[in-house]
């Protein structure tokens, strides 16, 4: 490998070596050995000349190509920046494009040779310099040079003002507040008119980006770049000399313009229009014309002008002649034999559907869509096809659509059966004129590919048929019919089950379909289903109870078998417990308002519209809904979903069983955007730093030091961390961390935190001092979230799969228990990488000193007594504070129980109080609590009182309850 | 409109050129070059010269056994791309006359210079074939 250097030299060493280099490691071997050369020629006492010295550098970066890891030879590669030769010099640069990165110590050496060689007049070198500023592209970089750059883009040479635009162009990008533009702003733009097409070429794309933030500084750019393109489009194929491309004039300076051109409105001046619309008619006769070369490359240039060309015509989206004339043209590319251009031609036509003008003569083309929907070979083509479909659906062609789509569904590749089953439920919903369609469309949709119909879908046509009596009874007639299927689809025994459940009555009238009839119907499948589709078909059977006496004596038989009653899953066994004491102790009246029908769900967008949208990613798709342009529309995903524990848990039987009140089943939406202020947030601000627990294994909550309320952040700290405890540092939580723990105050399930790409779920119970929470890490997006680590401080956690894909879902139990009453919550620190960049996050667990309550029931009598014996001033916590929610009594009721404490009624002399007890566990002790909350109606404001026997919880407690009114 | 990255790969997936205009760790651009190798390789001639990948879009040309990938947003001009593409590839072949695939791998040096003269930050620089031609064999008149 000694003779490396030159071309051929290289050639000998690499041919030697893969003659040589048998495996892998013996490649390893010589590549060591090279290593070891080059290194002590840079530490020997000779002095190297700048050819060895570029030899060796050329070597270390051929061995780092080949993918080895170098860690020396920067500083000779720097000094090569200094050489009067351009290889060496060359040689230098590349070796710091490719290896330096930016926060190198060297960085101030390669400024001085950058800054020499701009200032040095000499073209080549300006380039080179330029060149390397362009592909580091660092702030420091940035910093040293943003402000010579746009001197050197008026005022240089050709080449040199070609590298300079795209060089001020990718430090805009990485820094734009270094690159004040300001005065530079009207020459920039007059580079549009500059003889050198290779110019133009560069500042179209500089031009291009600057104006997106300043379009009103740039606005002159539109009437140039008019101007050179019909000066292009108007030139014979071979004006342009250098810049024809097979007989194409300057085809990607023109894409460039075209695209530039997007940036703006139509322009307003008739003139500069006049000549913009006679270019575009050009560009759509040219494509009318025999091509002047059989050649792909021609048709090609040609093409992206042509299809350029119409994404411009749709922006617009104003000419309804050139419209149509666009949307023709793409007709024709529909057809053709070339796969790329009928690939393009499905895409164009997409957007084009969006347009009112051209909408219409979108719709003509559709049995050729239909046709591509079916015999295209490339699954991309077949996807595109189906993107037409769907935005080119309305209601005259909806139901042709649909059942095209469900043919092709039979057949359609796994890779985008999810996307088709989505967009058919969302048409069929869409531009449903009798529901009985669409329910039988769904249906449709579960029997084809009933492992692709994600709860979204089924979830929906619950809440429609719910919503709508007059499908009630045929939606309960159809999925009977459908369950009678020997296999059926585990997603129909679902939507069967609940439908049936609360709507069976409506066809018990049928001896066919009786009582019994249908629930041994359902029961037949009960065996093979899933615990989750077993627990929401015991769900149906108490309805069933409730619907049909006459089969309560069969379900309880059900309900009592040993299968059920010691189920070794809990949620049935408990379901199948306490359903069968409801039917057992309730009375009739009880067990119908307990069990009956769901109420509607209240109207809002698609849950599958907002799934689709995750799935394709912002911007993606056709814009034919208006509600997809609805900004709103993006948080509706956290809104008020039937999750499989409250469709199947008529959560009011908790209740009459003497549990704790159910957490109302809506959640409220979670904030999002919060996402967007994560990176930054993190970076500065002082990081709050809660220590360890005391020994790994057993991990709780647990606090050092005596609780201090001055220092709250200090509680968790542990002098001594934890070995394994990791050195993960965290950082602070979010803004709306305190916010976010709020709402769990008084519940334990909802969602904790969302943002446009991960949704974080907490289901969580508490005996005493013992806590299990469940977290549920949702992926919103359609892409893998690598290294996926949820971290809980001072808490036992499970570790959690490292990979998320889009789409899943991913879930980690914690173990709590409380050692010592505790003022600060454990802190949730979730990292990942998505889409290479990484994420963090912190939280604060909702994991409240109120959660280890355990109700205590009193007499008026003892309460008081207990009050008098806590009345030392430290003992007592007190806040007045103003409503910031209706003042319900119920309302109040259901958060003190869910706040934990128990109510006690006839206390208060005065009706309107609430008086509550209860006692904190903990391991090291227990506080006992005694409040007192009065509403001042006329006044809307609060008076709370807590009385314990520890100052600290009172004034916690205090201030945690009193933000829940 | 802006270039994230240009692969040239071999069929065994060895990269005989990547070109980066965003910043990724090294990890990450390990796994971008495997990908893409796993996306572009199953295709064949009846497919399009467009592969949707993660959240954008790969633009890729075979020749022979070297396929040329460019990575772009999703919205961005297919075709443009594509024939910068074969610019590219027709300014290589006339410097290196016939270039191979040893070429860039003993030259790859020089393949960098051909990169910057025609693409700058993830932007097309210049397109005349003619114009790069001479800028350069001045450049080797240098050496």
């Amino acid at each position: 490998m000694d003779a490396m250097a030159t071309g051929e030299g290289r050639r000998e060493g690499v041919r030697d070596r893969s003659r040589v280099c048998k495996s892998k490691e013996a490649e390893i071997k010589r590549i060591n050995k090279e290593l070891a050369n080059i290194r002590s020629k840079f530490k020997g006492d000779k002095a190297l000349d700048g050819y060895s010295k570029k030899k060796y550098v050329c070597k270390l970066l051929f061995i780092f190509l080949l993918g080895h890891d170098i860690d020396f030879g920067h500083m000779e590669a720097v000094n090569l920046l200094s050489s009067n030769k351009y290889t060496e010099k060359q040689i230098g640069y590349l070796f710091i494009s490719v290896l330096v990165n930016s926060n190198s110590e060297l960085i101030r050496l390669i400024n001085n040779a950058i800054k020499n060689d701009l200032a040095s007049r000499n073209p080549t070198f300006m380039c080179l310099a330029l060149h390397c500023i362009a592909n580091v592209g660092s702030r420091e970089m940035g910093e040293a040079f943003a402000a010579d750059i746009p001197r050197i883009l008026v005022a240089g040479m050709d080449s040199v003002k070609q590298s300079a635009a795209l060089c001020l162009l990718r430090l805009y990008k990485a820094s734009p507040d270094l690159v004040p533009m300001g005065e530079w702003t009207a020459r920039v733009v007059h580079l549009l008119n500059d003889q050198h097409m290779g110019v133009v070429t560069a500042a179209v794309s500089l031009i291009t980006c600057l104006c997106k933030k300043n379009p009103d500084d740039f606005k002159t750019c539109v009437s140039l770049a008019v101007s050179r393109l019909s000066r292009i489009v108007s030139s014979a194929s071979t004006d342009l000399q250098d810049y024809t491309y097979y007989f194409v004039p300057a085809p990607w300076l023109s894409v460039k313009l075209l695209r530039l051109l997007q940036c703006y409105p139509p322009p307003e001046d008739a003139a500069v229009k006049g000549r913009l619309v006679e270019c575009l008619e050009t560009v759509l006769n040219k494509a009318q014309e025999p091509p002047k070369s059989k050649k792909v490359q021609h048709s090609n240039a040609k093409n992206a002008i042509l299809f350029e060309t119409i994404s411009l015509i749709i922006h617009y989206d104003s000419e309804p002649n050139l419209l149509v004339r666009a949307c023709n043209q793409l007709g024709q590319f529909l057809q053709h034999r070339e796969t790329n251009l009928r690939y393009l031609a499905l895409e164009s036509m997409c957007t084009l559907a969006s347009s009112e003008f051209s909408h219409e003569a979108v719709k003509t083309h559709i049995d050729t869509v239909i046709n591509a929907l079916k015999t295209e070979r490339d699954v991309s083509v077949r996807q595109r096809a189906a993107d037409l479909l769907y935005a080119m659906c309305d209601r005259s062609n909806a139901k042709q659509i649909v059942s095209e789509m469900l043919r092709y569904l039979e057949t359609a590749d796994y890779a985008i059966r999810e996307e088709i089953v989505l967009k058919v439920a969302i048409l069929a919903e869409k531009y449903a004129v009798d529901y009985s369609w669409y329910v039988d469309t769904i249906l449709n949709l579960i029997r084809i590919a009933g492992d692709y119909v994600s709860e979204e879908v089924w979830y929906r046509v619950l809440q429609i048929v719910t919503n709508r009596d007059d499908v009630q009874g045929y939606a309960a007639k159809t999925v009977f019919e459908a369950l009678q299927a020997p296999a059926c689809h585990e997603n129909m025994v679902k939507v069967g089950g609940y439908i049936l459940g609360e709507f069976g009555n409506l066809i018990a009238g049928d001896p066919r379909s009786s009582p019994p009839v249908q629930f041994s119907l359902l029961h037949s499948k009960f065996h093979l289903c899933s615990v989750a589709t077993r627990a929401l078909l015991l769900s149906t059977y108490i309805k069933f109870i409730n619907l049909f006496p006459e089969t309560k004596a069969t379900i309880q038989g059900v309900l009592r078998a040993g299968s059920q009653l010691r189920n070794a899953d809990v949620e049935l066994q408990q379901r199948a417990v306490e359903y069968l004491t409801l039917s057992s102790v309730a009375s009739t009246d009880v067990l119908a308002t307990v069990l009956e029908e769901m109420p509607p769900f209240p109207e809002r967008e698609s849950s599958i519209l907002a799934k689709l949208k995750r799935k394709k990613g912002p911007g993606a798709g056709s814009a034919l809904d208006d509600s997809r342009r609805d900004p709103s529309s993006h948080d509706i995903n956290g809104g008020v979903e039937p999750t499989p524990s409250t469709v199947s848990t008529p959560s009011p039987s908790a209740d009459l069983l003497g549990l704790r009140a159910a957490p109302p089943p809506a959640a409220p939406p979670a904030p999002s955007g919060a996402g967007n202020l994560l990176v930054d947030v993190f970076s500065d601000s002082p990081a709050a730093q809660p220590g360890l627990g005391p020994s790994p294994e057993e991990a709780f909550l647990s606090e050092l030091e005596p609780p201090a309320p001055e220092s709250p952040m200090a509680l968790l700290a542990d002098p001594a961390p934890a070995a394994d405890a990791g050195p993960e540092d965290i950082g602070p939580p979010i803004p709306e961390a305190d916010e976010l723990l709020n709402k769990f105050v008084c519940r334990n399930n909802g969602v904790l935190f969302e943002n446009q790409l991960l949704q974080i779920g907490v289901k969580s119970e508490f005996r005493q001092n013992l806590g299990r929470m469940y977290l549920f890490y949702g992926n919103k997006t359609s892409v893998q979230f690598q290294n996926f680590s949820p971290t809980v401080l001072a808490v036992q956690t499970k570790r959690v799969a490292s990979q998320v894909d889009g789409g899943a879902q991913v879930q980690q139990v914690l173990n709590i228990e409380c050692l010592r009453d505790f003022l600060t919550p454990p802190l949730l620190s979730v990292r990942f990488r998505y889409g290479g960049t990484p994420q963090s996050l912190t939280l604060k667990l909702p994991v409240t000193i109120n959660k280890f309550f355990q109700p205590t029931e009193m007499a008026a009598q003892d309460f008081f007594q207990r009050w008098k014996q806590l009345s030392l001033p430290q003992q007592e916590a007190q806040k007045i504070f103003k409503a910031n929610h209706p003042m319900d009594a119920e309302v109040t009721k259901a958060k003190l129980l869910g706040f934990g404490s128990a109510l006690l009624d006839n206390v208060d002399p005065n009706p309107e109080n609430f008086v509550g007890a209860g006692i904190i566990q903990t391991k090291a002790l227990q506080v006992g609590c005694l409040l007192r909350l009065e509403p001042n109606a006329q006044a809307q404001m609060y008076r709370l009182t807590l009385r314990t026997s520890k100052e600290p919880v009172s004034r916690h407690l205090c201030e945690l309850l009193a933000q829940q009114f | 409109m802006i270039i994230r990255f240009i692969l040239i790969q071999n069929r065994a997936g060895k990269t005989r050129l990547a070109k980066w205009y965003m910043q990724f760790d090294d990890d990450e651009k390990q796994k971008l070059i495997e990908e893409v190798h796993a996306v572009v390789t199953v295709r064949d001639a009846k497919h399009t010269n467009f592969v949707e990948f993660r959240n954008f879009k790969i633009i890729y040309r075979r020749y022979a056994g070297l396929y040329f990938c460019i990575c772009v947003d999703v919205n961005d001009n297919n075709l443009a791309y594509l024939e910068a593409i074969h610019n590219f590839v027709e300014v290589l072949n006339e410097y290196f006359h016939n270039v191979c695939e040893l070429d860039l791998v003993f030259n790859f040096y020089k393949v960098y210079t051909v990169v910057d003269e025609m693409f700058l930050a993830g932007e097309i620089r210049e397109t005349s074939q003619t114009k790069v031609l001479k800028q350069l064999l001045m450049l080797q008149s240098l050496e």
